[in-house]
């Protein structure tokens, strides 16, 4: 199967501190792979890393084909990114949004009003498009956002934590857009608090203290860890290990 | 005192946007009450208001003892708040914050250290680090120690727990019930479902309305639609196959499985025979009860 | 209180940027003023109609010509002349000087000299009369010592007290009034804002704190900053420029002290209307720098505005500090002497205290 991400012995330092702890790990293309891990055990720093924000300290990374050390502006233009925190901007309206991200990618005029037309279909957003952004509901400003992530039809999206807050049934509808791209053939590279969303994944990753502590398929996980759900074996690893000594 | 919170009939509109739409609820003192519902439904909104941080268009609201509109002074002295966004001084040290805290409500650390003794250990290595280089859960601890400071009768957490990772939640709702233990009434609210079953009562919120109030058992319980869980090797077409069904009233991912909630004179039977029409193997069905998450789905869908 | 202090003084002393700002950018303005922007002309083409020609006209002309600000360029013979020599361009200014010139001043009549300025350029035009009036009341004076009667010149003189008609003189009351208006409603105002911005602000309305409270806890440390500004401010322009202390120093301080609060109320009144930093920084700009320089007859003099903008910049607190600050520093003034003045302050310092407190909201606002 084609690889998506490469990472062999990632090692990010800040000063003494290692944020990352020698990574290893492949994502094959069109699998949702799933990154867990406490708060500051270092997935935020790896995802930096991969989108090509961030250079490794050592280590070899790979995404889509290309070298994080030398090619992060090539990676960035193969990558969608997504994040809870920010995504969208507040003041301006859907279409002006859907032109901004599309004029960054360079995208010609005629093919964003075609993207925008499409995405107000798909997302059922009619009622809403002369509203700010700031007053749309969160899960559909969450929808939105992620088709904006993929409007230059990047062959990787990252996913920071986009369902946090969101209602119930709008966070399985975000999963079902999750689905059909990674269908497409898209990777999907997802991190959430969620628990029931990590059985979701194809395959998840458990960061502890800046290292991996658990890989594998779900059902692997729960079978190798003797576990009822994904949640059981995420507390297991945690716990104990003071997760604060950063 | 038996209630500690009393709110009748509570409006709140932005504009033209309903906030809140007449919300009556009776808050037992020393209980947890939780207020379950997701981004937007209104739950900051009926923070600010019991915190006398904002006016309701309509109704009244008493806390402790207090009218929220007319006696918001002596309110103040008796109420903690953790607002939703991580509010606190991030150049300040985690001790210069708590001694800042103790200052406005004109106490210090060390008369009401009992209270926040279990917490304050946990962050207390860090005393001297900056609030805004701590990570998200040690951010809530201490925030929650902040809120804690001048020894509230009532606390109010607004979504305490939102994207803390779930160790630090888990650790976040054992220090709430040894809170409990010291006869303070707390509120919290959260859009993770799990969380209900930690509340003594809750109050599922959508869209500015309460869907339902009462204890998190009697909610399951009180559900009677049959629901069953599903699971197959192939999600994405089991998903597909079992959304295209006659009898099917409701389908969706749930963790690992499929939940099914069969239309009326439906049940496993005729699931399984829609199945085994399509060739499925290794079909695994098994009836369970509901969840919290599964009751406000259907009661959001209604 | 105190804890608020204490937390308002570590936040600033944390934040080296604003700290750089909030001392370095008074330091580098004085400079930049008193140095740079030295507005002092020097040899400026003039031209003289004596129309007396008698020993004082003489002596006159020769004062002016001598004096390195102008170049005498031509004299003239008639009024004719003056037309075509100002049309040619170079001259700056002429001066005739009437006919009987030393009899009138001998007889103590007052002797009218006429100085006529090219007013394309009405900064320069303003400085090369100022500059011809002080030399007028120069050559007075050294006359005043071989005559019996008093001699009198006219025009009036205005710069009476700066003799050496430096401009940094006029610009240092100009600048200290300015960043002591900028620095204490700029950085009052962001910091509320700034609590707002973080939803602290939350935090501290939920608590029994009281509005006052906060308010006050707010600007007493700017006041103590500000006011260690201004001292820094002062002792710059003594030791570098040589600025004149003809007053009491204390009057200045206790003065500059009244100022700082006025503009500290201010600043709590722009961060009552701004709900973000950015939006407080922006108003405080706009709202209090560009009037505060254009308006306060810091560069533009008031004499030269329009009728309206006269009466706006009676409203302009800036206006009056430079009036208090220059009395004081230049003229020697005492209380009395600026005690209209600083009324107007005081009464404007408890408008906007008042202003401020009945604005401060006890809830949050609802957009």
């Amino acid at each position: 199967m084609e690889t998506a991400v490469r990472v062999v012995n990632l090692v990010k330092k800040f000063g003494n501190f290692v944020a990352n702890d020698n990574l290893n790990f492949e994502v094959s293309k069109g699998e949702v792979f799933g990154f867990l891990g406490a708060n500051g055990a270092g997935k935020t720093t790896a995802i930096k890393i991969l989108c090509g924000l961030s250079k490794p300290t050592s280590g070899t990374v790979q995404v889509a084909g290309f070298d994080a050390y030398h090619q992060s502006e090539k990676i960035k233009q193969n990558i969608g990114y997504m994040s809870q925190k920010f995504s969208l901007y507040d003041d301006l309206t859907i279409k002006e949004n859907i032109r901004f991200y599309g004029g960054i990618y360079g995208l010609s005029s005629k093919f964003i009003k075609q993207k925008t037309d499409e995405y107000i279909t798909q997302l059922q957003l009619e009622q809403y498009q002369k509203r700010f952004v700031k007053d749309l509901p969160l899960g559909i400003k969450q929808k939105l956002a992620f088709s904006v992530a993929n409007i230059h039809n990047p062959s990787i999206i990252f996913l920071d934590e986009p369902t946090s807050g969101v209602d119930p049934i709008t966070r399985r509808q975000f999963w079902d857009l999750i689905y059909a791209e990674a269908h497409k053939g898209k990777t999907i590279f997802v991190s959430t608090h969620y628990m029931d969303e990590a059985e979701y994944c194809d395959r998840i990753t458990i960061m502890v203290d800046g290292k991996i502590a658990a890989l594998g398929t779900p059902n692997n996980l729960k079978r190798d860890y003797k576990a009822n759900n994904i949640s059981e074996i995420f507390l297991l690893l945690a716990r104990g290990i003071k997760s604060e000594n950063h | 005192m038996n209630n500690a919170i009393i709110i009748q009939s509570l409006s709140k509109s932005y504009g033209d946007v309903e906030a809140l739409k007449n919300i009556s609820i009776d808050i037992k003192t020393g209980e947890i009450f939780g207020f379950i519902g997701s981004d937007g439904a209104g739950k900051t909104t009926l923070f600010r208001i019991l915190t006398s941080l904002m006016i309701p268009d309509h109704g009244t609201a008493e806390v402790i003892g207090f009218d929220v509109v007319k006696d918001y002074k002596e309110l103040r002295k008796n109420l903690g708040y953790m607002p939703g966004q991580f509010s606190l001084y991030q150049d300040l040290t985690v001790k210069e914050n708590l001694n800042f805290f103790a200052g406005i409500f004109k106490t210090s650390i060390a008369e009401n250290y009992h209270l926040i003794e279990d917490i304050y250990k946990q962050i207390e290595p860090f005393k001297n680090r900056r609030a805004g280089k701590l990570s998200g859960g040690m951010k809530q601890k201490l925030a929650l120690s902040c809120a804690l400071i001048h020894k509230p009768k009532v606390l109010f957490l607004d979504e305490p727990t939102t994207g803390v990772d779930v160790v630090s939640r888990a650790e976040f709702w054992e220090i709430l019930k040894s809170l409990k233990q010291q006869g303070i009434t707390i509120v919290v609210s959260t859009p993770y479902m799990d969380e209900a079953a930690l509340c003594d009562r809750v109050a599922l919120i959508q869209k500015g309305a309460i869907l339902t109030i009462d204890t998190p058992e009697n909610i399951v319980s009180n559900f009677h639609e049959p629901i069953y869980a599903v699971k197959a090797e192939n999600r994405h077409k089991l998903f597909e196959d079992i959304s295209k069904f006659e009898a099917t009233k409701s389908a969706y991912w749930f963790g690992e499985n499929m939940h099914w909630i069969p239309k009326e004179n439906f049940d496993e039977k005729s699931l399984e025979n829609y199945f085994n029409m399509l060739n499925y193997n290794n079909i695994y069905i098994q009836k369970i009860s509901a969840s919290i998450e599964d009751v406000f789905m259907e009661l959001m869908i209604k | 209180m105190k804890g608020f202090i204490i937390k308002e003084f570590l936040q600033i002393f944390r934040d080296y940027r604003s700290m750089a700002i909030l001392f370095g950018i008074p330091i580098a303005q004085i400079m930049l003023f008193g140095f740079a922007l030295n507005m002092d002309l020097n040899n400026a083409h003039i031209a003289i109609l004596d129309r007396a020609k008698d020993a004082y006209s003489i002596e006159f002309s020769n004062k002016i010509a001598s004096s390195k600000y102008f170049i005498l360029d031509q004299n003239i013979q008639s009024e004719k002349g003056i037309e075509a020599s100002f049309r040619k361009g170079k001259i700056k200014e002429v001066i005739i000087i009437p006919k009987d010139f030393t009899k009138k001043l001998m007889n103590g009549e007052g002797a009218d000299i006429q100085v006529i300025a090219d007013a394309s350029d009405p900064n320069t035009a303003s400085i090369l009369v100022n500059y011809t009036r002080a030399i007028a009341t120069d050559f007075q004076q050294s006359m005043q010592q071989n005559l019996k009667e008093i001699p009198i010149i006219i025009p009036q003189i205005r710069y009476r007290y700066n003799e050496s008609l430096k401009s940094v003189y006029m610009f240092v009351p100009g600048i200290f009034t300015i960043i002591l208006m900028l620095v204490s409603a700029m950085m009052t105002s962001i910091s509320i804002a700034r609590e707002k911005e973080l939803g602290t602000m939350e935090i501290l309305l939920v608590s029994p704190i009281k509005p006052v409270q906060i308010i006050m806890g707010k600007v007493l440390p700017y006041v103590m900053l500000s006011f260690i500004n201004a001292t820094v401010i002062l002792v710059l322009s003594y030791f570098v420029f040589g600025m004149p202390f003809n007053g009491s120093i204390t009057l200045l301080l206790t003065e500059g002290l009244l100022f700082i609060v006025m503009s500290l109320a201010l600043g709590i009144f722009i961060s009552t209307v701004s709900n973000s930093q950015q939006t407080a920084m922006l108003l405080s700009m706009f709202a209090l720098l560009l009037p505060t320089i254009l308006l306060s007859g810091f560069i533009f003099p008031i004499e030269n505005m329009p009728v309206i903008l006269q009466w706006i910049s009676n409203i302009m607190p800036s206006k009056w500090f430079i009036i208090i600050v220059k009395d004081i520093m230049l003229k020697g003034a005492n209380f009395m002497d600026v005690w209209k003045e600083t009324l107007i302050i005081i009464s404007m310092t408890l408008f906007f205290i008042v202003l401020s407190i009945k604005k401060f909201n006890i809830r949050l606002s609802e957009n």
